[in-house]
C-alpha cells in the first residue's frame, strides 16, 4: 500500500506518523506539501496533528481551504482511504469531510496527558486488528478536542455505527471524568458514511514503540497495513 | 499614510450559536466576578472581522461578506454570524 502525509505550515506530528506509518507498511509514506494536488497512486492519505496555520480564525479553519484538499476531496469521493489526527481531524471536520467540529476544551485547559480509548466496532480498515470494545492507551494533546455537533447528526453517527472510539475510563466504563475535553457523548473519533475516512483527536501514532512506552497505538497502523495490502 | 479603498466596510460579528458551550465567555464572567463586578448573566465571547470592500453598491457589498462569512469567517455548525455595512472612511 502507498500512504501520503499532507505537511501544512505550523502543523508538528508528520515525523512521529511517519514513523508509524513505516514501522506497520514497511514503506515510508510520500510527503506532500498543503499546495500540491497529485495524490495519484495513493491507498490512504493522513493529515497529522500540529497547529496549521497557527490556528488562526479557527483550528483548521485555513487549512481546509488548502489546493491539497480538493484533490482529498476527490480522493475521498473515489473511496480512498483518509485519516486525520488532531489538528488533521479538525480540518477534516472544517473541510466538511466528517460532520461536526471541534470546540475549545470544556475547562478551557490544553490537556496533555495519556487518555482511555474504547474501540467502538472493530470490522474496519482502521480497527481489524482490535476486538469490539477492546480498551486503549493513547496520548492526547490538544486544546480543542470538544467534539460537538447536534443531536439529529449524534443520533445518525452513532445509529449508523459511525463513532470509531469514545474516551472511558481504564476499565472500558463510560466516565464524565474520562472525557476531559467534554465531547459530545464522549466521542473521540468519528467515521465517514463509508467507513473509509476517519478523524479522532488522540494520538495513536505515539504510542507504537516500546522505548516510548507502549505499542498500544500499533494495532490501528496494523489494521490499516493489513486491509491495505494489496 | 495609508490609502484607503474607495468602497465599503464590512463589518461580520461571529458568535458561538445559542446552546454551543462557550467556555470563554465562561471563564471571562467568572474573572470580572473576581474583580468584584456583581450581577452578571451569561457571558459570550465571538469575533469581529473587518473587511474593506471595493465594492461600493450596498447590496452587493453585504451579500459578498455574507458568502464570507458562511464558506470561511464562520463555522455555521457552531457560530452564527451577522454582517453590517459602514462607510470606508
Amino acid at each position: 500500500m502507498r500512504a501520503g502525509l499532507v505537511i501544512f505550515p505550523g502543523i508538528n506530528r508528520e515525523r512521529d506518523m511517519a514513523i508509524a506509518l513505516q514501522r506497520s507498511t514497511g514503506h515510508a509514506p510520500r510527503m506532500i506539501w498543503h499546495r500540491d494536488t497529485d495524490l495519484d497512486g495513493l491507498d490512504l492519505v493522513v493529515l497529522p496533528g500540529g497547529f496549521s496555520h497557527g490556528d488562526y480564525l479557527r483550528c483548521g479553519a485555513m487549512a481546509a481551504q488548502s489546493p491539497v484538499m480538493g484533490a482529498i476531496r476527490a480522493h475521498a469521493a473515489r473511496g480512498g482511504y483518509v485519516l486525520g489526527v488532531c489538528n488533521g481531524f479538525q480540518i477534516l471536520t472544517e473541510a466538511h469531510l466528517l460532520p461536526g467540529a471541534l470546540l475549545r476544551n470544556a475547562a478551557l485547559r490544553f490537556l496533555s496527558m495519556d487518555c482511555h480509548l474504547r474501540v467502538e466496532r472493530a470490522d474496519t480498515a482502521f480497527t481489524a486488528r482490535w476486538q469490539p470494545n477492546d480498551v486503549f492507551r493513547a496520548p492526547m494533546a490538544h486544546g480543542d478536542g470538544n467534539y460537538f455537533a447536534d443531536d439529529d447528526t449524534l443520533d445518525r453517527l452513532e445509529g449508523e455505527g459511525r463513532v470509531a472510539f469514545r474516551y472511558v475510563a481504564q476499565d472500558g466504563t463510560l466516565d464524565p471524568r474520562a472525557n476531559r475535553n467534554g465531547s459530545a457523548r464522549a466521542i473521540a473519533g468519528i467515521y465517514s458514511e463509508n467507513l473509509r475516512v476517519l478523524g479522532l483527536m488522540p494520538h495513536p501514532e505515539d504510542l507504537v514503540d516500546p522505548l516510548l512506552g507502549g505499542e498500544d497505538g500499533k494495532p490501528l497502523f496494523d489494521s490499516i497495513a493489513n486491509a491495505l495490502a494489496a | 499614510m495609508t490609502l484607503k479603498a474607495p468602497g465599503l466596510k464590512a463589518i461580520v460579528t461571529v458568535m458561538l450559536k445559542p446552546g454551543v458551550l462557550d467556555p470563554q465567555g465562561r471563564a471571562i464572567g467568572h474573572a470580572l466576578g473576581n474583580l468584584g463586578f456583581a450581577g452578571i448573566g451569561e457571558v459570550r465571547a465571538g469575533k469581529v472581522i473587518e473587511l474593506e470592500l471595493a465594492e461600493t453598491d450596498p447590496v452587493r457589498a453585504q451579500a459578498q461578506a455574507e458568502e464570507m462569512a458562511r464558506r470561511l469567517l464562520a463555522n455555521t455548525v457552531i457560530e452564527s454570524y451577522a454582517v453590517r455595512l459602514a462607510e470606508n472612511i
